[in-house]
């Protein structure tokens, strides 16, 4: 859907105007998913498998139900059978039926009347397990012998003959490798590994459930889309999905880690059990064990260049691993690989690989940033070799719109150019650097997303707006789809007010996911609106005895145009609420749609590293993030989403990482240990917000979430290889690696 | 094991609850007397989000006891703002749109006016590690900084 | 008649073809004329893969018209995050 007369000139759009729920978050008045409580309420807490794979044999509940206190033991035999495909992979991962799979897997549920008693009633749950191999690494888990996590787990496009934890497998491209190989100056093969990360939202998974005896059932819960909650825990307790209603809370943070159901099920079945709501609150252990880390990735990159810096080919081999069931992001990282590039001779192979792990979740732009490092590392290797300036070699062989890209249809009007020539022209890109410095620069790309939106916009009675929107607000959303309400309507910002409804308030939405929420709502609400305009144009035309036609809104006010519209003053929106209860009742607008028109967003970023030769430490001296956010609606939010996703992936390249003992136990499982960036770690992050206006958008609008934590995986890479000669193709570059690989 | 009676003041109001021993300022806090303000992100003093002062000094409420405030000055992001009037801090925050999904904020407010406090002029470097112990995921503290920062300079200017 | 191409991983589900030729006015009745016409296809689509028109993944627009001219890709749909 390409949008011919695409609005150019904004009243709204480009200013930056306070949040709306900015007050209630510097307040501490915002209420999140823990900050629930109603009376009689119970807590419950998950008891969990210490074993990374473990035939269960028996649990017995009885010591934990003799404690004063206790109310309810759920086991697997407490939720409805009979599920197949991918909700079977839910209902498995939020409670183990035969296996525990992973370390960390619920095995059973205890509700009690306090959680300190709850807590300790877990203990006494006693499950006998017989222990059974594991396997955790990806080449590991698809090499002959390994323990199989399940059989039968593959689907229709594994070849025969491979290794049953091989689930899916994708193979893609165009042209003739081997001609393009030919061609070149240069090829050069490597191999590149990351290793599973954590969203790290600061907020843990809480919800607060309650199910009646009638089988209906309310939750409160912070996610990402309250509709992929409602519907995946009906599945799991075997209810009509309208029965449920779930409300969502603000959100503490989500980045892909919150479009799924871990507790939610299990609270709902002891509420069940015990006729009481139960609230659940994850503690950060549980997080880090139990929830959806990414996948870890092994992959080989193969790249054939000419002297002077001409991609004539290039071929990716990916294989990852997204814990015990299938859908390890291997088919959007391969889509990612080579979008940046315009290659006439491009193959993807790519093996979706069960382990004993977690079952992965999104985590922004899932797959992109292990591509973005395995291509855009070697890349910057090749250039160095070339002596090449890697901002040349990027634009030479730029996709653009018209390119053929890499995964097959032909791209419509992308700004991977301007950010390329934006980052050339910052004066980042000349400062001079010191002993020890190094700098990188890499591009990355996200595809984006549309999908399932409703949204209702109601006209108040003095002429102010309320907007009903599905998508919670993580990063500002809210302010944006205002703006955008406030644009179309021709009204002022602060006369428009955005609600996050609950699930029985509109028709169904997809979550907050896939940079979506800006785009789709806001395009919603721009449809909602006009639609409701019309409405105030008809009753103005009714009012002046003239047709609709006839008709114009501006600036909030029903106007008379043309030659036979005749004379009258324009009527304002205050007006015509005023009277619309006399007039043909209440005035709407709606839209319910999959808007299909979101544009990819392509980035560049510029990183200078200082690396200490004694300690391996590496300092990010210089941080400058270039993306095309199409039209920024609101450039301090889109600023915001740029610095977030910049700080995400400085914290993968650096510091994050999963780590497995031999036991399939994880071994970092709190913060201290599993490391996030901090402040002291990190230097202002400059922004750079190109625009080129996504035609599938009423006002341009890309979606701008994602793209940013892609290109700082290979830039730091690139950075430190500058200031130390040592190439790193394995994440995290932990400070006794980059020293190991300094000694070479 | 039988609870304890402790009597503390919470943000100049005097407050008493029961609690169990074992249990945290933080949910005592949260869980009984209502001030949901100051969140639990880990429950091991990592994350911050759950900073409050006890007799002026900055602690992870997760890591003091609740028996621990018995006869002790709490203060939490509730307490912040003088009725309507929005502490400094808190307006720069919005300002500087400094907080997206706005878990860590009551922390790191909290942690910012602890230090403004014994610092009015930190340093930006001073200021990162002081808010070391503070995670935020969503801005890569770039706003927060700059926000603080701000904040200090019209605090400065108007004393 | 639209010409749908296929990427590598499902040619072998069509005897090898690169691209096909589908009779249907709209990506829903090219995506079942497609798993008729091969079979093999239609766990693929069953799963979830997808039209891309003229560089717009349209999996969840069946209604949606196709220009005869357009440029078609039967690819797998990718999920986001």
């Amino acid at each position: 859907m390409a949008f011919d007369e695409q609005k150019q000139d904004f009243k709204v759009l480009g200013t930056r105007p306070d949040r709306p729920d900015g007050l209630d978050k510097v307040t501490g008045k915002a209420r999140y998913g823990a900050d629930a409580y109603i009376p009689g309420m119970l807590h419950g807490v998950i008891v969990r498998s210490p074993h990374a794979h473990a035939r269960i044999v028996k649990i017995d509940a009885s010591k934990a139900l003799a404690m004063k206190g206790v109310k309810a033991v759920v086991t697997r035999a407490d939720f409805a059978d009979g599920q197949t495909g991918e909700d079977w992979n839910v209902m498995e991962n939020c409670m183990a039926g035969e296996k525990a799979l992973y370390d960390g897997h619920a095995v059973a549920a205890v509700a009690a009347t306090s959680a300190l008693i709850a807590r300790d009633a877990a203990k006494l749950v006693e499950v006998e397990y017989e222990v059974l191999p594991h396997v955790t690494e990806v080449n590991a888990a698809m090499t002959e012998g390994a323990p199989v996590i399940r059989e039968g787990a593959a689907d229709y496009s594994v070849p025969d003959g491979m290794h049953p934890n091989v689930v899916r497998y994708i193979e893609f491209g165009h042209g003739d490798l081997e001609k393009g190989f030919e061609a070149a100056d240069v090829v050069r093969e490597q191999t590149y590994a990351t290793e599973a990360t954590h969203q790290g939202y600061i907020e843990p998974h809480a919800c607060l459930a309650q199910m009646g005896s009638d089988g209906r059932g309310e939750m409160w819960v912070c996610t990402q889309g309250h509709w992929f909650i409602r519907r995946m825990s009906a599945v799991c307790l075997g209810i009509e999905v309208s029965k449920l209603r779930v409300t969502p809370s603000e959100i503490g943070g989500g980045f892909g880690g919150k479009t799924t159901v871990f507790i939610e099920p299990v609270a709902l079945a002891l509420s069940r059990k015990a006729n009481r709501p139960v609230k659940m609150v994850m503690t950060r252990s549980e997080v880090l064990r139990a929830t959806g880390p990414t996948a870890s990735a092994s992959m080989d990159v193969k790249i054939g260049m000419t002297k002077d810096g001409k991609m004539t080919a290039g071929k990716a081999v990916f294989r990852m691993q997204g814990g015990a069931f299938p859908l390890a992001p291997v088919d959007s990282a391969l889509a990612c690989a080579f979008a940046c590039y315009d290659i006439e001779n491009v193959q993807h192979e790519g093996y979706d690989v069960m382990s004993n792990r977690p079952k992965n979740a999104a985590y922004r732009a899932p797959g992109s940033p292990m591509a973005a490092f395995a291509v855009e590392s070697l890349v910057d290797e090749m250039c160095r070799e070339l002596s090449l300036d890697p901002i040349e070699v990027r634009l030479m062989n730029a996709a653009k719109e018209g390119t053929k890209s890499s995964s097959g249809p032909t791209y419509p009007r992308i700004g991977l150019v301007e950010t390329l020539e934006a980052a050339k022209a910052h004066d980042h890109y000349s400062a001079p650097l010191g002993p020890n410095q190094g700098r990188g620069v890499a591009s990355g790309y996200w595809m984006n997303w549309g999908g399932e939106t409703s949204v209702s916009l109601a006209l108040s009675e003095d002429g102010s707006v309320t907007v009903s929107v599905g998508t919670p607000d993580i990063g500002g959303s809210r302010a944006s789809i205002a703006m955008m309400a406030a644009e179309a309507m021709g009204i002022a910002y602060e006369d428009v007010r955005v609600n996050v409804v609950e699930t029985g308030a509109l028709g169904v939405n997809e979550p907050t996911h896939g940079s979506r929420a800006t785009f789709a709502s806001g395009l919603a609400t721009i449809k909602a609106a006009n639609e409701a305009i019309g409405k105030l144009c008809q009753r103005a035309a009714d009012a002046w005895g003239i047709d609709a036609e006839a008709v114009v809104w501006e600036d909030g006010h029903a106007k008379p145009s043309g030659p036979n519209a005749g004379e009258f003053p324009p009527m304002s929106i205050g007006e015509i609420c005023a009277e619309m209860g006399s007039t043909g009742g209440p005035i709407s607008g709606h839209f319910e749609a999959t808007p299909n028109g979101y544009g990819g967003s392509f980035g560049t970023h510029i990183v200078d590293v200082e690396v200490d030769p004694e300690t391996g430490r590496t300092t990010v001296l210089r941080y400058t993030v270039v993306q095309d956010a199409g039209k920024a609606i609101h450039p301090a939010y889109v600023e915001g989403q740029f610095q977030g996703g910049a700080a995400q992936g400085i914290g993968w390249a650096l510091n994050e990482e999963y780590i497995y003992g031999e036991d399939g136990r994880l071994q970092n499982t709190v913060f201290l240990d599993y490391r996030v960036p901090v402040a002291s770690d990190l230097p202002m992050i400059d922004t750079v917000i190109v625009e080129v206006p996504n035609p599938g958008h009423p006002y341009g609008v890309r979606g701008v979430g994602e793209t940013g934590i892609t290109p700082p995986l290979p830039a730091i890479a690139n950075a430190v290889a500058e200031a130390t000669g040592a190439r790193l193709r394995s994440l995290p570059m932990s400070p006794p690696r980059i020293l190991k690989a300094m000694k070479g | 094991m039988s609870n304890v009676h402790v009597t503390t003041t919470v943000n100049g109001d005097e407050a008493e609850f029961l609690c169990d021993p074992r249990e945290t300022l933080l949910d005592c806090l949260r869980d009984k007397l209502g001030f949901t303000g100051a969140k639990e992100g880990c429950g091991t003093g990592d994350c911050g989000a759950c900073s409050v002062t006890l007799d002026g000094r900055l602690v992870c409420s997760c890591l003091v006891l609740g028996v621990e405030a018995e006869g002790k000055e709490i203060a939490t992001i509730e307490g912040m703002s003088e009725g309507e009037e929005l502490h400094p801090l808190q307006r720069k925050f919005i300002e500087h749109a400094a907080l997206q999904c706005g878990i860590c904020t009551p922390g790191i407010l909290v942690a910012s006016k602890a230090l403004l406090e014994k610092n009015p002029d930190p340093s930006e470097e001073e200021l990162r590690y002081w808010l070391a112990g503070n995670l935020c995921r969503c801005t890569g503290y770039d706003k927060i900084i700059r926000a603080v920062m701000d904040a200090a300079a019209e605090m400065r200017e108007a004393s | 008649m639209v010409e749908v191409h296929l990427w590598s991983s499902l040619r072998r589900f069509a005897d090898g073809q690169e691209s096909v030729e589908i009779e249907g006015k709209t990506v829903g009745e090219v995506l079942k004329n497609l798993a008729a016409a091969h079979p093999g296809l239609a766990p693929a689509i069953e799963a979830g893969a997808g039209l891309t028109v003229d560089g717009t993944f349209l999996g969840s627009g069946r209604n949606h018209v196709l220009d005869p001219e357009a440029e078609v890709f039967l690819m797998m749909r990718i999920k986001g995050g």
